[in-house]
């Protein structure tokens, strides 16, 4: 027999090692069982998920921390849609996955087969691009494609549909070269229009009070250098998106912070007042600006996104520059040099430190970058930046009351207790707010949520795939108890995978964010948002899935347990923090308001903070 | 005025796509989810076998037509994109109608499409069928004047384009802009 003959499965097994993919994140059934079998042979690591959704959201996990594409496979019909969800959700935040789904086989396709379904026209308008296979001979091209668009450009999932007969045919193994790739549409532009970059520094030098607005796209392009160099020399604060916490680092004197509907007060009010912003991979999303019409009225944009589509979607732009963020600042920083701007170290004050000092990485090291070209100019607007984080900080007040364990406490308490690098998942509502507001992101892709979907859920699976790409750190899932309930069950595959991920569990027994919103917007009428501390038991319900399950309800237990839970290593841990359903997450601008509404913390307000 | 007219609020895009299968619902779809509203459609084989020529009439009162090419191009089967304002394409479109004639009109019908030189491809007891090809003014006048003899039934393709040839050198007058972003860059205007 001819070695390079082959079965369709063989093909799309060895395809996948041929793309250097280590894991994959799956659970088997009818249609994909010929690509189970040379999974056996495999290189690659399987890990058998409990349900679909966890599948998707670990390959999530795993490629938000690792920045290699997540994998996942799963079956026809059910298991197709059971990952819709995870696609969505990667689709919106700009995540690179591959899903493989199986299929009926062809000639079955449009029968209403058992497990059928339209899996390519369902998720056609949220994924980047899908495909049908239909010939076994296609499928190294079609891998070798779905890699690439995964990858390449504005990031983001793409499906390959594999009908059981397609993988049962024999084929005859290739190895496409890139020119082989049949894609005669996609040529992404990664370079910025010269002309354009050249206006878009001369702006930048002659703005009063300018803002870098940093999103996901730093991320996802590798450009956490070049931001901190650009903002360093120029001497712009930076705000960082939901997306974007941990780009630039928290601790640095130039970081504001996250903005938007619950930002601070200093980074949502920099942007309202700025002259200038420097939207750099954000997208203007509707939970940042607020009120559209009333999003920094004063403000020229200079727009920095690979996906052309991005521009004037939502704010026109001044100047808009198509392009990858790490390149166009590269750019960016040799027109700043041509047009006079020292270098920050030739300027910088001894304070600790030059950021070419430090491992790549690694956070500066807070210190005052010094005189730079339009400092004059940016330094009052520093100044009224510096009363402003004075007068409106982030605020709680822990009380020794029973059953007044503040959430904003456990989440500074364990961040003090954990490694300055590690990674935090999680879920969606009132716990991801607070966790984003209240670590301290230092490091690039140490926070992993879902910004633009909203999905909860996404902790638990998330966070698992995230250890899994990088066992080497320590990974911390804050969740709240909804969310829990949600996707808990893939902790059985962490214990039996001994995937040592650790959940903090914000337990206040409520659908915590629409409790908020049903006090403030609907008269306190809580309508279906009662959850119950105790039912289930977490800790049982942890222990039962093989996990260490610990309870904690007042102040003076939180730091013990924690560290109890940061010595364990070989098997999950499952904290089931009992938190106080009266805190809401401020500041807060209400849907639909403008930014300038913002709503801060009733206690800033009185004047007895 | 026919509510077929033709106004600013329409632009012609000719849209290259991959010739494989679901190509027309990515389309389709994408204009659906996004929320813009197409005014006509028409879809054939290019001269290419590997590549197919979708005709797109756009409403750019549903969303600015700025945005609806950029979505369209990040399609990964869409090859390229051709603007056509109406006043610089060739637009063509074709109609059948079968109409109702009696003895008295039936001269008055024929008279009428011969005026128009279409033609007429079928014929009843009390009824013709009639071909019309030509601009979509035309065709909306013809279908107005058609309409009261009693249509039976009508139909229209929807639109197909190609740029305004250029009579001069001025090469400013190119009437087609052709958006491929392949080195695509912009500024707001």
């Amino acid at each position: 027999m001819d070695p390079r003959e082959m079965t369709g499965a063989q093909a799309l097994i060895k395809s996948l090692e041929m793309q250097r993919v280590e894991v994959m994140f799956g659970l088997p059934g009818g249609a994909i069982l010929p690509v189970y079998d040379p999974i056996i042979d495999s290189s690659i690591r399987h890990i058998l998920v409990r349900h679909e959704q966890g599948a998707g959201h670990m390959a999530q996990g795993y490629a938000q921390v690792t920045g290699r594409p997540g994998v996942a496979i799963v079956t026809s019909g059910p298991g197709a849609t059971n990952i819709v969800t995870p696609l969505a959700d990667a689709y919106m935040d700009s995540t690179p996955l591959v899903v493989i789904t199986g299929q009926v086989a062809t000639s079955s396709i449009g029968s209403d087969a058992f497990q059928e379904s339209d899996t390519t026209g369902i998720t056609m308008g949220i994924t980047k691009h899908n495909w049908l296979v239909t010939d076994a001979n296609d499928i190294p091209r079609v891998v070798a494609e779905a890699f690439h668009v995964a990858t390449t450009g504005r990031p983001g999932p793409v499906l390959i549909d594999m009908p059981k007969d397609i993988a049962q045919a024999t084929m005859e193994w290739y190895w496409p070269e890139p020119s082989d790739l049949d894609l005669p549409g996609y040529h992404p532009v990664t370079r910025g229009d010269p002309e354009l970059v050249r206006e878009a520094a001369e702006m930048m030098l002659a703005a009063e009070r300018p803002v870098i607005y940093a999103g996901g796209g730093i991320l996802k392009a590798r450009a956490s250098e070049g931001l901190r160099e650009l903002s360093e020399r120029t001497g712009i604060p930076v705000v960082t998106t939901l997306m974007a916490r941990g780009c630039f680092p928290d601790s640095h004197p130039l970081c504001l912070g996250m903005p938007g509907m619950h930002g601070n007060y200093t980074a949502v009010t920099a942007m309202q007042r700025s002259d200038l912003l420097i939207a750099l991979g954000s997208r203007f999303d509707d939970r940042v600006t607020g009120r559209v019409d009333a999003f920094a009225p004063e403000a020229k944009v200079i727009h920095v996104d690979i996906d052309p589509a991005e521009h004037h979607k939502v704010r026109r732009a001044d100047v808009a520059i198509v392009g990858d963020c790490r390149l166009v600042i590269d750019e960016l920083l040799m027109a700043l040099d041509s047009l006079g701007l020292p270098h920050s170290d030739a300027t910088r004050v001894g304070s600790g430190g030059t950021p070419s000092d430090a491992a790549p990485g690694a956070p500066a090291v807070p210190g005052s970058p010094a005189a730079s070209f339009p400092r004059d100019r940016v330094d009052l607007w520093r100044a009224k930046l510096g009363e402003w984080q004075i007068r409106f900080p982030l605020v709680y007040a822990q009380t020794d009351a029973p059953g007044e364990l503040k959430p904003q406490f456990v989440l500074e308490t364990l961040r003090d207790a954990t490694p300055d690098d590690t990674i935090v998942a999680s879920g969606v509502g009132q716990h991801q707010m607070f966790a984003s507001q209240w670590w301290k992101f230092d490091y690039p892709n140490t926070w992993i949520n879902s910004g633009g979907l909203g999905t909860m859920g996404f902790a638990v699976p998330a966070s698992i795939g995230a250890k899994v790409g990088r066992p080497d750190k320590m990974v911390w899932a804050v969740d709240g108890d909804g969310c829990f309930q949600m996707t808990a069950q893939e902790l059985v595959t962490a214990s039996s995978e001994r995937i040592p991920v650790k959940i903090a569990l914000l337990n206040n027994a409520y659908l915590g964010m629409v409790r908020q919103w049903q006090e403030m917007f609907y008269e306190e009428r809580y309508s279906e948002v009662y959850l119950s501390p105790d039912l289930p038991d977490y800790v049982g319900w942890a222990e039962s899935m093989g996990c260490i399950g610990i309870r904690v309800e007042s102040p003076e237990e939180v730091g013990p347990a924690i560290d109890k839970a940061n010595s364990i290593d070989d098997r999950p841990v499952v904290i089931d923090f009992r938190t106080d359903a009266s805190e809401k997450v401020y500041p807060m601008v209400a849907a639909g308001a403008s930014n300038d509404e913002i709503i801060v913390d009733p206690s800033l307000m009185r004047g007895d903070n | 005025m026919s509510a077929y007219g033709i106004d600013k609020r329409h632009h012609t895009l000719t849209v290259l796509v991959e010739n494989k299968p679901g190509v027309l619902a990515r389309v389709a779809g994408l204009f659906a989810r996004r929320g813009y509203n197409i005014f006509s459609l028409a879809v054939a084989p290019s001269d290419d076998a590997r590549f197919s020529r979708i005709t797109i009439v756009v409403d750019v009162e549903s969303a600015p037509l700025d945005q609806i090419v950029k979505q369209l191009d990040k399609l990964i089967p869409v090859v390229s994109i051709t603007e056509l304002a109406p006043s610089a394409a060739r637009e063509r479109e074709l109609l059948l109608v079968t109409v109702e004639v009696s003895p008295e009109t039936r001269g008055q019908v024929i008279q009428l499409v011969g005026v128009f030189e279409g033609k007429i491809i079928d014929v009843g007891h009390d009824r013709l069928t009639v071909m019309l090809a030509g601009s979509p003014t035309k065709v909306d006048d013809f279908e107005d004047l058609i309409r009261s003899y009693g249509i039976v039934e009508l139909q229209r393709t929807g639109r197909v384009a190609l740029p305004m040839l250029e009579r001069s050198d001025d090469r400013s007058n190119l009437s087609a802009k052709v958006l491929g972003f392949a080195n695509h860059t912009e500024k707001a205007g």
